[in-house]
């Protein structure tokens, strides 16, 4: 799919994803070495805009599994057409037993899901297994046959396997601690806060209107924002959102009251909120 | 990077997962092969791809890359040997450096790096006996002493206006951090080319911070614990939670089985489970919070105070050798972790005559004064060394702890091979209770993950 690692960065530039050198090597590994892509790191930095990016690159179709506890093979493998099924049966009642009963456990009756959809067909496809923390322990179980081998087995219909393999992104905040087996399947990206000047380019390209001096000011504000131990530093998404604040607000340049007024942008706690504003020594807010 | 021939490559790939395996990181076989494809995949012509390759193919988790990071630069070193051209002089340095510094240029601090440990980083006098050191070159360079120098040329330059003014200096700190870090690297890798590097790897390079010895552990190393208490009580919560919905699903209720089967005729079809009664069990915390191992008790309360809500009642109590309880403290204190062992100190009365501790004294005291904060439902954490500074242990006090509790468990921060020896107490308490060795934060979550009660 990609020819090197600067291939890489610069097609998913093409798509508006500005990657980083790690998260460009990995994607590179991930498609050349064949192995789903396990991708950690804090809410808002872009994991899944990354697989959403690679669909866009490879011209492939996005299968989407959204983890959340309690989501079961059924929702993730496949699920028989029950109601499909019973108007079979009652349709064909001259029918001897053993013709009904081989004729509804078919291809016709399947209801494939994310997992059964991405590995069947010939068409390129990104699967993204989202927030693979978030389900129970037996997904995981699930999880280990569809990505060690790209096949899933129907009892009734036998082993399906894929004839092409889909680049897999899992993500992952770490919630809870997948197990050592699923990753042993993956290549680990952590995606962390992006430096400095990958921020601002971000930035410029996320809020198109905004001046590079301004974008500048943002990112280091950020930046200091992310040295301060605070309880929850502000991510990507939340600079973007700033940008775009300050934009909608006419600020041409930052100052004092400015970003008293619109800390709450980039913080989500009111004690972060204060901590900030008395080590940016901005007057009580 | 000088391009390596390809079997002294598959060496050095080996070489890099043993030292990662000395240090903890599990590597299976199967990675290590992954990590060659991925060299081959990457070329050797770029040092950073690499980097990031083998980091994800052969890491599992965020907490190993500090130590994959320090190991991979020994194996594929930025250079070879001594830079080219002559020794530097140190103000030349320092005059480029502080340019450095001014631009935030990265590059061309990783070369100053390499000459200033080349220039003043080496000690010894014979070429045998010789080696680098990156306090020596620190010490020579004082690169803090840059700040206002490098602030005032930046001020020059950009003018002092503009709310970002007011971060320059922070942000020039963090430069300077990072220079200092470069330089550690760079004196790391001269010595190994001396000493050969599995050796060096194996020793120089510092432990994650899961496995930090929490007796030893520096002040910035306790921040860096510190920050991995959250995500820690949270894994310990959903496992913890995960038991208790497990445990939950009781044995079958007999009677109400019967009278559902009414409906089918006496054919039991739904087997009915009998309902816990769900109870929160009550954790009581002991902490000797004397300075030889305050480190421990504090990140082992905060732990704990970060679980508090899977419990129906925490109970903190601090000693050094008289007992007080703690817990008011710690529930004000959750947004300040820093000054926690100080506030201790200064408003609960943990020490009578003398500043030592003394296990016998406290654990008497405890038993009298604070006879009702154990009961049966209630599972006890003694936190600490069990050294008693040679006074009386007081087993009679820790038989009446253990009758009246559910549980009584001891976590000591000792290595076991030291317990009992000079006035550690430890066997003496040990055949009492239950005493496991805690040594790091490791070994805690996996304690507390199977001791915490359901």
């Amino acid at each position: 799919m990609f020819t090197s690692v600067d291939d890489v960065s610069a097609r998913l530039a093409g798509t508006g994803y500005l990657a980083s050198p790690a998260v460009a090597t990995t994607v590179f590994l991930a498609d050349r070495l064949g192995k789903p892509l396990l991708v950690e790191g804090p809410a808002g930095v872009g994991k899944t805009e990354l697989a959403k990016a690679v669909a866009r690159v490879a011209g492939a179709r996005l299968v989407r599994l959204q983890c959340y506890e309690g989501v079961d093979e059924s929702r993730a493998l496949y699920e028989w057409n029950h109601a499909k099924q019973l108007l079979r049966i009652s349709a064909g009642r001259d029918e001897t037993w053993d013709e009904t009963r081989t004729d509804i456990f078919s291809e016709e009756f399947l209801l494939p899901r994310p997992l059964l959809a991405a590995i069947r067909g010939d068409d390129p496809k990104v699967l993204l297994i989202d927030e693979t923390d978030k389900a129970d322990v037996e997904v995981e179980g699930l999880l280990l046959e569809v990505l060690s081998d790209f096949q899933v087995t129907v009892p009734e219909l036998g082993t399906v396997t894929a004839t092409r393999r889909p680049f897999v992104v899992l993500t992952s905040n770490a919630t809870r601690e997948l197990s050592e087996a699923l990753r042993r399947r993956c290549l680990f990206l952590h995606i962390g806060f992006p430096d400095a000047e990958l921020e601002r380019r971000i930035v410029r390209l996320k809020v198109p209107g905004i001046d590079a001096a301004l974008a500048e000011s943002v990112v280091r504000v950020v930046g200091a924002l992310r040295a301060m131990d605070l309880r929850k530093a502000p991510s990507v998404a939340e600079t973007v959102d700033w940008a775009r604040t300050l934009l909608a607000l006419g600020a041409g340049t930052l100052d004092e009251d400015v970003v008293r007024d619109s800390l709450g942008v980039l913080l989500k706690h009111q004690d972060d909120i204060l901590k900030a504003a008395a080590k940016l020594d901005l007057d009580a807010v | 990077m000088t391009a390596a021939p390809p079997a002294d490559l598959a060496a050095r790939l080996t070489g890099l997962v043993d030292a990662l395996r000395s240090h903890g990181v599990r590597i299976g076989t199967g990675e290590t092969v992954d990590a060659a494809r991925a060299v081959e995949a990457l070329g050797l012509t770029d040092r950073e791809p690499l980097r990031e390759g083998l980091a994800a193919t052969l890491l599992h988790g965020t907490g190993q890359r500090p130590v994959f990071d320090a190991v991979f630069d020994l194996y594929f070193p930025r250079g070879v040997g001594a830079p080219r051209g002559g020794p530097a002089d140190r103000e030349d340095l320092r005059d480029r450096l502080a340019a450095a510094l001014a631009d935030d240029d990265a590059a061309l601090m990783a070369r100053l790096a390499v000459e200033a440990v080349d220039g003043f980083g080496g000690y010894g006098s014979s070429p045998a006996s010789d080696g680098w050191s990156s306090y020596r070159t620190l010490d020579r360079l004082r690169p803090q002493t840059l700040l206002a120098r490098v602030r005032d040329e930046v001020r020059g330059r950009d003018g002092a206006a503009g709310f970002g003014d007011r971060l320059l200096e922070d942000e020039i700190r963090r430069r300077i951090e990072e220079f200092r870090r470069l330089v550690a690297t760079e004196a790391r890798r001269r010595v190994a080319e001396r000493r050969g590097r599995d050796e060096v790897a194996r020793r120089a390079v510092a432990p994650s911070a899961d496995r930090v010895d929490l007796l030893f552990a520096g002040k910035d190393r306790l921040a860096e614990l510190r920050r991995t208490v959250q995500p820690l009580a949270r894994k310990l919560a959903t496992r913890l939670a995960a038991r208790r919905r497990r445990a939950a699903r009781g044995s079958i209720d007999l009677r109400r089985t019967l009278r559902g089967s009414l409906s089918t005729g006496g054919v039991p079809m739904r087997p009915v489970l009998r309902r816990r009664r769900p109870a929160r069990p009550e954790l009581v915390l002991l902490c000797d919070v004397s300075g030889s191992v305050s480190g421990f008790s504090d990140f082992t309360m905060l732990l704990v105070q970060a679980l508090h809500d899977q419990f129906s009642k925490v109970r903190v109590f601090a000693f050094v050798n008289r007992v007080d309880e703690v817990t008011g403290l710690l529930v004000r204190g959750a947004a300040d972790p820093e000054g926690l062992s100080g506030r201790i100190r200064a408003e609960a009365t943990v020490t009578g005559w003398h500043g030592s501790s003394d296990y016998g004294m406290a654990l008497g005291e405890f038993t009298e004064r604070y006879a009702g904060a154990v009961g049966p439902r209630t599972t006890v954490f003694v936190l600490g060394d069990a050294r008693t500074n040679t006074a009386d242990p007081n087993l009679p006090a820790v038989r009446e702890l253990t009758g009246r509790a559910r549980r009584v468990y001891w976590l000591n921060p000792e290595q076991r091979s030291r317990w009992g020896t000079g006035d550690s107490a430890a066997p003496e308490y040990a055949e009492l209770v239950e005493m496991h060795e805690c040594r790091t934060v490791r070994q805690l979550s996996a304690l507390a993950g199977r001791l915490l009660p359901v």
